[in-house]
């Protein structure tokens, strides 16, 4: 163990002490084992009729094989993630196996457990365990030590191997099988808190562990690729081993240490997906036990503390709870139900009595929120569920034997066609049920049924619940003062910029203002400024292994309800209590709301009772005065808790010259966490009355640590007298001001929990989704408690200091503060505000420097040299922690600068970011590209594709000298064609923006010029929004999916996957890298962008330095390193920030503000106002037209830092860049550091240098292998050569399974490469499939191509299909009805640029989401269907899922609506419903056809938007008929009268607006010249 | 935020002067204010960039973005509190600034700034009107007594920051009224007195006391104040004029320029000119030597005076017309600026050189002249002869005068004579002695003499009171 441990925060140390000994590391430098991620593939095979057989086992064993291409294998080939499978106790078997007399099946239980290898600790435990059974009253019958073949296994595996044996303990009789379950939980605990009490070693990855315990099920798992599961036990393969039910899972993790136990399944559970509140929900269900009573458990329920142990894994954590739940009294599905509710608050379709049930259960348990595919069973129910949002796929199939297979994708058993009866798939929200006892499958909707009508739940809701906004008002006032207003503003931090660009915008529009170009402020800890506790914390986000949501969009999974006062006992399962639960719409409370709540004890017939606490204390005890005042605050409230009192308001009204205010925030997580620890927190509400909080990051941080609700009444009376002042318009009111103030914080909060995949406040309150950058760890550890923190630096002494200075400036007499507010300084530069990066003098210096050069180089040299001392240097200021670095020589000594490598060489490093043309003008974009070129190095095309002038070769043939290097693959996929991807060295897929993480970007109507939308495929004048997540990146796997997908388009280009620094980071890079990146970005979060929320632009990400150090540690840590190259960016300004970028681990450097400013950028900040004044960030031709930027300024830039970089390396003495990769050894802390603040800072976890390992080098050394080589796709190339070299048409047939993934994208990429996005004409390559596809079928697909896969197919069907033609059917032979049956997963045609597809049968969610021009006909969607569509057609000949055509921009779509109800799961914020007009001309044709009308070629279609909507789609359904021969399509043009007038068109209103001006425009043109 | 097209939709438009022929007449100012509505649009103008160049372009970092936008909202009064949170005297900076905040502004880029200086004076010319300049007394006394020496603008700064941080401030100027260079090396018609007394008067009812007439050094010395107080600043500028020691410089009708500038001044406040060498420019042809500000003053109050001719000779070449904005902008530019003097009738020579001085009857006649190079070398044969009655020194100034004062103190210089003292304490070699202004940095602009007094006087305040609220 070495030092760096003494460094860690306090959870990283608890954490550590589990996993000592254990095969992952334990925490180290920047690598916390408490961040690692998984994601995975999951299944089930099922006998409906528990019927147990060894067909069932052995046909999970194959299911898992067939899912390998979603684990992932690391550093060691032979490594897997994990992989387990949970079944039945196999009674025959044991029967034969044991020596010892087993009692009848169910009489028993068996107890699989893993021992520590160390003998002595072994018999420790061993001994433990069996007194523990003892002292349950439980007797053992017998043990057995499990055989195993570890032939299959690597050394590194084998040593890691635990002892495995399983127990078997006798049924007390008496007992009934529930009760016997329930005594081994109780056991099992016992047992486990004895041994990890005493033997803290055994507690380790690798230690004793219990795998399960139950009279019903056993778990067989371990750390396996797919197949060496079966292999490795040989149990699994004796025939007599049986089951009705094997759920198994293989795991995806984004570390690659072997742990035996965090193999799923769990007890009870696999899960595929994470656990986004876990933080929150593990803090809840530990603050809950002073709550619990359970008829069940009795006393015994004190010996289940703690639910879950610290450091466990989401999916554990979740298993636990179920457990917690099953074994009280809760049905399996019913604790499903409480644990992942559907979307209940807005949903106009749900019935009544449903919503009772999770309106009364959700004050009882807040959602464990994040995508889920959830499998659990317990030997009785086998329970699948999906997440609110059906963020991960799950299919399933009914057979006529009488199974059910459910899996992450169809196809994982090869099982004939003609034995299912039934394909389906799990729906968001919704559950399959088996009950095997019953012998049948339960539907969602019969399970909900009965369990939301066992209970009266709406009764119980009305005799319990009290809704806040529906209280009459009271008459009492919140206390007055006679303070100014301006002074306490001014205490708690206002400035001017906070009333202009935050609150005002807030209270005018009701959402929050934008800005642009990125922070390049100091982080809190180095401003000279007394900073609010908040700007200390970092919002997370969600990037690879979740995805973020789209809060406006996907608006009906959201919620701000929030729940005041003490939690009801959980286990009160007949609605015994009369406890009220009182209910609040969205947590932000009016003035009058907060009276209410004050006043609520003298309303009748409730037990509240509401304690006001005094958060200020004396001015005259100064800073130091506020330890005491805490702890005497926390011990007041832990006073009022045990006197009663089940509601505290923490307030700051008292605040005055003589009274200071405690930080809110610190005071909110103080009590907070001081009533968890003393177990009272769930017994008592906390409401916050402040005057701090006024921007929506203030909010979403004292949310994220215990507000359940929060007055600010300051931010009201600063609106209400700006009000006054008459600063809003007209027809804002004084309330009107106040209401959309609280309006936009709701909106902000929702956008910042979605960042996260965080869908109800609930969950929210309490998750702590923050990093804290700069904090004292064990400040940390004290109020905040589990939160991260790398750097150290402020701690109590501090923050009261600041707290103390910002008081007495504001009562004080400083004469600039007397009349007005501080003026801030963070948005834009002032004097007297916040320091800036970009300063006046760093512009002109650079700008002088750049320009000047050729006439004048020494003066040229010492502009740059100006500028690079003002960036680098922390003598004036810290603007940066790397600042604060200072650099050693080694010791060898100076090397001459001759011997150093070139700055020609170097800068073949460098990179431009990622801007698209759109943000900025084709001067600008076009300036950087043919730098980049000149010298070698690479520009990005950004998001919005590139034109293909610039990157179509020139007419000699030469490389095009405008072309992007870098092609940009974001999650709005605009322009992102088969040809704009062939003609990439590099594929950047971006996860995420460091001004905007977890969120999507939105390119306004008026940018969208003719230019702009051809080249992004879509409409002048409308529109665009990019979504928060790439909707075919739900997960880790799917990443690794996307990659291959590119990979397989383009087989030259590196792919680079585009991360933001934050505390984690390093893991999901691991992750990313196992998922077979090229490259990877790491972005700190001062990152430009065109257009972001404030909050966003300040509060999001942390610094690159942290990040790169992270990702790089432990990618050495994980053997990793030389595999992948590391890119950092955002804000990196001059050589010494591109070599300390170096010696903490990158390869590479992008930069992209310093380009900017080097071609005329003078940091307007209005880049979102198309207003640039200097021609960059703007589209307008008059101000293009200033732009004076030339190739040759970027390239002077970038030489400049390649020359400052060599100096550097001279001095240290080495004649390489490589050399120092990694070599934070030549690092250390300034130790100037005496500023006030910044004193506490503490660098050694950055600094931390883990030794390589096996081979592994510090820098990039090596290629990923991508397993493309042999491919499905390789053999199509081969036989369609004639048409790719010649165009002679090839017709080819071959069959395909799960296994054989995007078909047709390598085949693409070899069309597009010769011919361009006009491709060959329509069937010149025509290709006949069999079976399953495999994911991606037909990504890419260009002109030319067509698919008819008579089978099904998987997610992601279509992707960004070119041009090609997909037509996906079921087997005649199936004995499925087409019609109702699932054809094709989910997410299919994203980001489709063109082409036409039809799928006899229904799709799963998000059915053409982003789709910009393809055709496609289908028989029915899931959920979100047409979603951020701009352009194409769809037609639905059945039923849609909820929120069709949300953010849906443009296009057509026509739905079957042959019940009237598509209304109600249409999303009507940017379409109108229109009923398809009869044209009688259509109805000539198909008289004179004779009915029969055939396709006749897509301009027909496409022709003119506006009209011939009937022969539009007509033609459509004919085609869908001809191709898939679809019955329904027959019947509907059979029945053409009686059908169109039942569909329904939905049509975008800022589309039809475009199309008819675009359409005069036409017609106005063809009118002949008079 | 101001209007975000503004600058797209609004030209830029400013004061105008009154014609020659007619300002000429008289020593009144003759600028033109823009109509408040005017001046609006003009604010409206104004980009609110994310980096304000013109915030640092300008020596007291007006915060321009933001009383910009409050113009434009028509916020007047806390338009003016803004520009005096951070400038003391904007009237006369907004009269006699040279602007480098304009110079800096984003859309000078585009040749077109924002007229900054206008409107700045617009704000100050109101907030006067309108009675919102108020003398601000401290509302507490802390007991400390201050002497500044020298009531030019950096002592004028530094004196009412001073009072108004609570200490008792006394100011030494040796004229017979407060104002150094204000008051007497600017011409009237550039800058009205009465503004300078209006803001005296203002001062005295804060609390400062002038004690004109007195030279220190001389009426009283310096043991004594510093004696008497318990800090001292010296402001008194730097007033030693650069001489032209060729041939002929003894001749009568050579004078310093400040020697000229200041008589006229002291002549329109009616002050005694009894006993003094009278130098006026009527029905003389003037050379003015020296292509500076106060070149232009001389040449103004020389037509003003009735001269026949004024002709200017500037040894450097004829600046471009243009700057080269790629290489100079945000910063100052060297570039061909026509003062509102020079149009008003002089010929401005430039790469003159002047050789040697003739004169007759102990009085100057004419001015050998030669033209040089860049390096300033004479051009053979260029050389050429200007009749002159009355020359003109408006070549600068070398350093603050040593004698006297400076001497009796001790302090440390630097290489140009000026004294030394750094621009964060202020604090010279001698413990509670500290400099400011052109006495410290050397001949420059009111501007940044107003900047150097009111950081003085913050430094000065954080050495007695151990903490100090008074912005920088």
């Amino acid at each position: 163990m070495t030092d760096e441990i003494d460094t860690m925060s306090a959870s990283a140390a608890n954490t550590a002490d589990l996993t000592v000994k254990s095969g992952r590391p334990a925490a180290q430098g920047l690598y916390d084992p408490a961040n690692e991620h998984d994601s995975c593939g999951v299944g089930f095979i099922a006998n409906i009729k528990n019927t147990a057989s060894h067909e069932v086992v052995e046909k999970g064993l194959q299911m898992l094989v067939n899912l390998t291409h979603r684990g992932a294998v690391g550093a060691d080939p032979l490594m897997g993630d994990g992989a387990g499978l949970l079944a039945q106790i196999p009674h025959k078997f044991f029967k034969k196996v044991t020596d010892f007399d087993l009692p009848g099946p169910g009489e028993y239980a068996v107890a699989v457990l893993f021992y520590p290898n160390d003998k002595a600790l072994r018999d420790k435990c061993n001994a433990i365990f069996k007194t523990g059974l003892e002292s349950e009253g439980l007797t053992l019958i017998g043990e057995r030590v499990v055989p195993f073949d570890n032939s299959c296994l690597s050394e590194g595996v084998i040593a890691t191997q635990p002892i495995i044996e399983q127990a078997f303990i006798r049924m007390p009789s008496g007992l009934d099988i529930d009760s016997f379950e329930r005594k081994l939980l109780i056991a099992r605990k016992v047992v486990s808190n004895a041994i990890y009490n005493d033997h803290p070693e055994a507690q380790g990855d690798n230690g004793f562990y219990i795998v399960s315990m139950s009279a019903r099920t056993l778990v067989y798992k371990g750390m396996f690729l797919a197949y060496q599961l079966g292999g490795f036990y040989t149990d699994l393969s004796d025939p007599d081993f049986e089951s009705a039910v094997a759920l198994v899972h293989q795991r995806f993790s984004t570390n690659t240490f072997p742990s035996w136990k965090l193999a799923h399944p769990y007890r009870m559970t696999a899960h595929n997906g994470e656990i986004n509140t876990i933080r929150g929900n593990f803090n809840w269900m530990a603050a809950r036990q002073a709550s619990v009573a359970s008829r069940h458990y009795g006393e015994d329920i004190s010996k289940l503390w703690p639910i879950s142990y610290e450091g466990q894994s989401d999916t554990a954590c979740f298993d636990n709870a179920v457990e917690f739940l099953a074994r009280g009294g809760y049905a399996l599905p019913h604790a499903a139900m409480m644990l992942i509710p559907e979307a209940w608050a807005n949903n106009p379709l749900m019935d009544d009595e449903r919503k009772a049930f999770y309106e009364y259960h959700a004050a009882l348990m807040e959602p464990w929120d994040g995508p889920a595919s959830m499998s659990m069973t317990d030997g009785r129910y086998v329970v699948a569920t999906l997440d609110r949002n059906g963020l991960r796929p799950a299919r399933y199939v009914v057979t006529k034997a009488g199974h059910v297979v459910l899996a992450s994708e169809a196809g994982t058993l090869d099982i004939p066609e003609e034995d299912i009866i039934e394909k389906w798939r799990l729906q968001p929200g919704k559950m399959l049920v088996i009950d095997m006892e019953e012998g049948r499958v339960i539907s969602d909707a019969e399970i909900k049924k009965t369990l939301s009508s066992r209970h009266p739940y709406a009764q119980w809701l009305a005799r319990t619940q009290i809704v806040l906004e529906d209280l009459p008002p009271v008459k009492s006032e919140p206390p007055q003062t006679s303070e100014s207003l301006l002074d306490r503003m001014q205490a708690f931090g206002y400035t001017n910029e906070d009333i202009k660009f935050l609150m005002t915008p807030m209270a005018t529009t009701g959402q929050e203002g934008v800005g642009s170009m990125g922070a390049d402020t100091p982080i809190s800890v180095l401003s000279d400024k007394p900073k609010l506790l908040y700007t200390y914390f970092k919002q997370n986000f969600a990037q690879v292994t979740n995805p973020p949501i789209d809060p406006i969009r996907e608006e009906s999974v959201m919620s701000l309800v929030s729940f005041i006062g003490p939690r009801p006992n959980i286990f009160d399962l007949q609605g015994l209590s009369s406890v009220k639960r009182l209910e609040v719409r969205q947590p932000i409370l009016t003035n009058e709301d907060l009276e209410k709540i004050r006043m609520i004890g003298d309303q009748a017939d409730n037990q509240f009772r509401t304690e006001t606490l005094d958060i200020t204390y004396l001015a005259e005890r100064g800073a130091s005065g506020m330890d005491e005042a805490l702890e005497a605050l926390c011990a007041r409230a832990e006073l009022a808790v045990n006197d009663g009192f089940n509601i505290i308001i923490l307030s700051d009204r008292m605040i005055s010259a003589d009274r200071v205010a405690i930080p809110a925030v610190l005071a909110t997580a103080a009590v907070h966490h001081h009533l968890i620890r003393k177990g009272l927190r769930t017994s008592t509400g906390l409401v916050v009355e402040t005057g701090e909080p006024h921007e929506i990051h203030h909010f979403a941080v004292l949310a994220g640590y215990g507000a359940e609700a929060i007055n600010p009444y300051l931010a009201f009376e600063t609106l209400v007298a700006l009000h006054a002042e008459g600063e809003f318009p007209p027809e804002v009111d004084e309330h009107e001001v106040v209401y959309r103030y609280i309006k936009a914080i709701g909106k902000g909060l929702l956008k910042i929990m979605s960042k996260m995949g965080i869908s109800t406040y609930q969950s929210y309150c309490g998750a702590q989704i923050f990093d804290a950058i700069g904090l004292d760890s064990e400040f940390v550890a004290r109020y905040f408690f589990g939160t991260g923190t790398t750097i150290e630096g402020v701690g109590l002494n501090e923050v009261a200091e600041e707290t103390v200075r910002r008081h007495a400036a504001a009562f004080g007499a400083d004469a600039v503060l007397k009349k007005s507010l501080d003026v801030g300084g963070e948005y834009a530069f002032r004097f007297r505000g916040e320091a800036h990066a970009w300063s006046p003098t760093s512009v002109a210096n650079l700008q002088h420097a750049v320009r000047s050069k050729d006439m004048d180089a020494a003066g040229a040299q010492a502009r740059y040299d100006a500028f690079a001392e003002e960036i680098n240097s922390a003598s004036e200021k810290a603007l940066t922690i790397r600042s604060l670095f200072d650099i050693k020589p080694l010791s060898s000594g100076p090397v001459p600068i001759e011997e150093v490598e070139s700055a020609a060489d170097i800068v073949k490093r460098f990179s431009t970011g990622a801007m698209s043309y759109g943000s900025i003008s084709r001067e600008a974009h076009t300036t950087l590209a043919k730098a980049m070129n000149r010298v070698g190095g690479k520009s990005n095309t950004g998001e919005g594709g590139e034109e293909p002038d610039r990157f179509r070769p020139l007419a000699n043939g030469d490389r095009n000298p405008m072309r992007s290097a870098i092609k940009q693959v974001a999650s709005g996929r605009f322009g992102v064609t088969t040809e704009y991807l062939v003609n990439a060295d590099m594929i950047q897929i971006k996860m995420a923006q460091g001004a905007k993480p977890g969120e999507g970007g939105q390119l306004p109507g008026h940018k969208v010029n003719p230019v702009i939308a051809k080249v992004r495929h879509s409409t002048p004048g409308v529109g665009l929004i990019s979504p928060p997540p790439h909707h075919d990146i739900y997960s880790i796997e799917d990443l690794a999916q996307l990659i291959y997908d590119l990979k397989n388009v383009n087989p030259e280009a590196d792919i680079s996957v585009k991360l933001v620094s934050e505390i984690g980071v390093g893991t999901v890079a691991a992750g990313v890298t196992k998922a077979r990146a090229d490259h990877i970005t790491i972005s700190g979060y001062d990152g430009g962008t065109g257009a972001s929320p404030l909050t966003s632009i300040k509060h999001a990400g942390s610094p690159w330095e942290i990040g790169i150090a992270e990702t790089h540690q432990t990618l050495v840590l994980n053997r990793l390193r030389s595999r992948v190259k590391l890119q950092v960016d955002g804000g990196i300004r001059t050589g010494r920030d591109v070599l300390i970028g170096a010696m903490l681990g990158a390869d590479e450097f992008g930069f992209a503000t310093g380009p900017l400013i080097a071609a005329g950028c003078v940091m307007m900040r209005k880049c979102h106002l198309n207003t640039c004044p200097v021609g960059i960030a703007t589209q307008d031709p008059v101000l293009r037209k200033r732009f004076k930027g030339t190739p040759e300024h970027v390239i002077n830039y970038l030489f400049y830092i390649a020359e400052e970089v060599r100096k550097y390396l001279a001095e240290i003495g080495v004649r390489s860049l490589t050399e120092v990769i990694g070599r934070t050894d030549l690092l250390e802390q300034h130790r100037l550091v005496d500023h006030w603040k910044s004193k506490g800072l503490d660098f050694s976890r950055l600094f931390y240098k883990p030794e390589s390992i096996g081979g592994d080098t510090p820098y990039q050394s090596e290629v990923q292998s991508h397993d493309i080589e042999d491919i499905l796709d390789r053999k199509l190339i081969a036989e369609a050569m004639p048409a790719l070299s010649g165009g002679k048409p090839v017709v080819i047939d071959t069959t395909i399974s799960n296994v054989n993934r995007t078909a047709g994208a390598m085949l693409s990429g070899e069309l597009a490469k010769r011919y361009g996005l006009e491709g060959l004409p329509d069937d010149t390559i025509s290709v006949n499939l069999t079976g399953t596809a495999g994911q991606s079928f037909g990504a890419f697909l260009a002109k030319g191509i067509s698919f008819d896969l008579v089978g099904e197919a998987n997610d992601y069907v279509g992707k960004g299909i070119s041009g090609g033609r997909i037509v996906v059917r079921p087997s005649p032979k199936s004995s499925i009805v087409p019609e109702k049956s699932i054809i094709v997963g989910n997410t299919v045609l994203y980001g489709a640029i063109s082409g036409e597809c039809y799928f006899r049968g229904v799709a799963g969610e998000r059915f053409a989401v982003r789709n910009s021009g393809a055709l496609a006909v289908v028989e029915g969607t899931g959920d979100h269907g047409c979603e951020y569509m701009t352009g194409g057609v769809v037609v639905v000949i059945g039923q849609t899922g909820r929120n069709f055509a949300a953010g849906m921009s443009g296009g057509i779509a026509y739905v079957l609506d042959e019940d009237g109800s598509f209304r109600e799961r249409c999303n009507l914020a940017m379409v109108d419903l229109e009923p398809v007009q009869e044209e009688e001309a259509l109805m000539r044709k198909i008289h004179h056809s004779g009915g029969d009308l055939e396709w006749h070629g897509r301009v027909d279609i496409t022709g003119d938007m506006t009209k011939h909507d009937d022969e539009r789609l007509h033609q459509l359904i004919s085609n869908h008929l001809h191709y898939t021969g679809s019955t329904r399509a027959k019947q509907i043009l059979d029945h053409w009268a009686d059908y169109r007038p039942k569909f329904v068109k939905v049509m975008p209103v800022e589309y039809a607006r475009a199309i008819r001006e675009m359409q005069e425009m036409r017609e106005a043109a063809q009118v002949p010249a008079e | 935020m101001g209007k975000v097209t503004g600058f797209l939709e609004t030209d830029r438009h400013d004061r105008t002067y009154e014609p020659a022929s007619d300002r000429v007449r008289n020593f009144q100012e003759f600028v033109i204010p823009l109509a408040e509505r005017e001046v609006v649009s003009q604010a409206s103008r104004c980009m609110d960039c994310g980096i304000p160049y013109c915030h640092s372009g300008c020596p007291v970092n007006n915060q321009i973005p933001d009383w910009n936008d409050l113009v434009y909202h028509e916020d007047w009064e806390e338009a003016a509190r803004n520009l005096h949170s951070t400038n003391n005297f904007p009237e006369f900076t907004g009269r006699v600034c040279p602007a480098p905040c304009e110079e800096a502004c984003t859309l000078n880029i585009e040749d077109i700034p924002v007229t900054i200086k206008t409107i700045e004076c617009a704000i100050v010319d109101r907030a006067f009107e309108e009675g919102w300049v108020k003398p601000e007394p401290a509302a507490e006394k802390t007991g400390k007594t201050i002497g500044v020496v020298g009531s030019g603008p950096a002592g004028l700064a530094a004196a009412q920051q001073l009072a108004r941080a609570g200490h008792e401030v006394h100011v030494y100027e040796k004229s017979a009224n407060p104002g150094g260079l204000l008051r007497y090396g600017i011409p009237n018609f550039k800058l009205d007195k009465s503004l300078v007394a209006r803001r005296v008067a203002q001062m005295e009812a804060e609390g400062v006391t002038f004690h004109c007439g007195v030279t220190v050094g001389k009426d009283v010395s310096t043991a004594e104040l510093e004696a008497k107080h318990d800090a001292l600043l010296l402001t008194g500028g730097a007033e030693k004029p650069r001489d032209l020691p060729v041939p002929g410089r003894e001749l009568d009708g050579i004078h310093y320029a400040m020697d000229f500038l200041t008589q006229q001044n002291r002549r329109l406040e009616q002050a005694s000119l009894v006993g003094e060498r009278l130098i006026h420019a009527n029905f003389k042809n003037v050379v003015v030597i020296g292509g500076g500000d106060t070149g232009s003053d001389c040449i103004g109050t020389s037509i003003r005076q009735g001269a026949l001719s004024v002709t200017q000779l500037e040894i450097m070449g004829k600046p471009p017309e243009k700057a080269n904005k790629a290489v100079t902008w945000p910063e100052w530019p060297r570039k061909l600026r026509i003062s509102s003097s020079m149009q008003e009738g002089a010929e401005t020579l430039y790469s003159v050189a002047t050789q040697s001085f003739e004169g007759e009857n102990g009085a100057v006649r004419r001015l050998n002249c030669v033209k040089v190079d860049d390096k300033f070398q004479p051009i053979p044969g260029s050389e050429f002869v200007l009749e002159a009655d009355l020359v003109l020194l408006a070549m600068g100034f070398v350093s603050p005068v040593h004698e006297g004062m400076l001497d009796e103190l001790g302090l440390d210089r630097d290489q140009r004579g000026n004294v030394t003292a750094n621009m964060k304490d202020y604090r010279t070699s001698k413990q509670g002695v500290y400099a400011a202004g052109d006495m410290r940095r050397g001949q420059s602009l009111v501007v940044w003499a107003i900047r150097e007094g009111r950081q003085a006087a913050r430094a000065i305040d954080l050495d007695l009171m151990g903490e100090t609220t008074l912005p920088r």
